[in-house]
């Protein structure tokens, strides 16, 4: 098979660069929304920077600002963001091929395993592209996602009692957001559903933070029953 | 303190799982039960958060402002709406009740 003629490829370079970068910039502006809610949350600007700096997967951001607003205890925060970026980690399964780098390339672009790098990457034809749209889009989002982040906290922090704002009904929006596209069928609703009801039962019998824990343990069942009807 | 220790520690956990995702076999993770577990999990997770933060009290379920912010959300994205619109929309709704002294 013949590659592509130059014009060609640069066309397609082009083009997977400018799509990153619109991504990249769709995604950099919520970093706000993290940035305001963090702070609302009870999380100082150092703090909330810190998150977006180092955690750098949103869910996961969210959800450690969420359970420590709500009173939950540091180790319920960290498990519940690491629950949620198990999903970087099939991600990274399934980018670590089409990537193929080794060494101190790769333990920097772990830090880039995130939704939007990841889908920006994966249909791509060839490595080099794959390589373009995950760069392009890890360090555009990175870039913008801090920026955001810092202006977001600074700006809740200055406002006040977030409460008057409606700033801890935005969490809830934030989250049924992100959750919606995994709504869209009925096997999503019924275990998004069932992890909701789940957490609210046992939200008078258990410290705070623990009951989405247990709403975890839903898809754990989900997933174990699932696993032994169609085993592979 | 505690909130740099779930900072800290979380990032480092999530930067792990991230590394992880890149550096093993993928036979080691890639089994169907693993995955279908992997799969749900965020949805349990996001779930039991969206309920937590709306109807969550201290230690008990709350009904106020808060869930009609929810309310406007689900309009807004069964319209459709960029994340940034929901987001906002909820923030506001809440708000505007509050402000008017109709919910808490």
């Amino acid at each position: 098979m013949t590659g592509p003629l130059p014009d060609q490829a640069h066309d397609a370079h082009r083009r997977v660069v400018r799509d990153s970068l619109g991504v990249a910039v769709a995604t950099g502006l919520y970093g706000a929304s993290f940035g305001a809610v963090s702070v609302a949350s009870g999380l100082d600007v150092v703090q909330t920077c810190a998150l977006s700096l180092l955690m750098f997967t949103g869910a996961s951001q969210f959800a450690l600002v969420g359970v420590l607003g709500s009173g939950g205890s540091a180790v319920t925060g960290a498990l519940t963001a690491a629950l949620l970026g198990t999903r970087n980690t099939l991600y990274g399964l399934r980018l670590a091929p089409l990537l193929a780098w080794r060494g101190p390339r790769r333990l920097a672009a772990a830090h880039l395993v995130i939704d939007e790098s990841t889908a920006m990457s994966i249909t791509r034809p060839t490595r080099a592209l794959a390589r373009t749209g995950f760069l392009t889009t890890g360090v555009g989002v990175f870039v913008l996602w801090n920026l955001f982040t810092l202006l977001g906290a600074v700006g809740g922090s200055v406002m006040g009692d977030p409460r008057t704002y409606g700033l801890d009904a935005a969490v809830g929006g934030a989250f049924l957001a992100l959750l919606w596209p995994r709504l869209q069928d009925a096997h999503g609703r019924r275990l998004g559903l069932a992890a909701a009801a789940v957490a609210l039962l046992v939200v008078p019998l258990v410290p705070s933070g623990l009951p989405v824990l247990v709403a975890g343990s839903v898809a754990l069942l989900a997933g174990v029953l699932h696993g032994r009807r169609a085993p592979a | 303190m505690s909130a740099w220790w779930a900072v800290l520690g979380g990032a480092a956990a999530c930067y792990l799982l991230k590394l992880a995702g890149l550096s093993v076999p993928a036979a080691v993770l890639d089994r169907p039960r693993v995955r279908a577990v992997a799969d749900r999990l965020p949805v349990a997770l996001l779930a039991g958060l969206v309920a937590v933060q709306v109807f969550g009290g201290d230690q008990r379920v709350l009904l106020d402002a808060r869930a009609a912010g929810l309310l406007a959300a689900l309009v807004l994205l069964l319209a459709r709406a960029p994340f940034l619109v929901v987001v906002i929309g909820s923030a506001v709704t809440a708000a505007v009740l509050r402000q008017l002294g109709l919910m808490t």
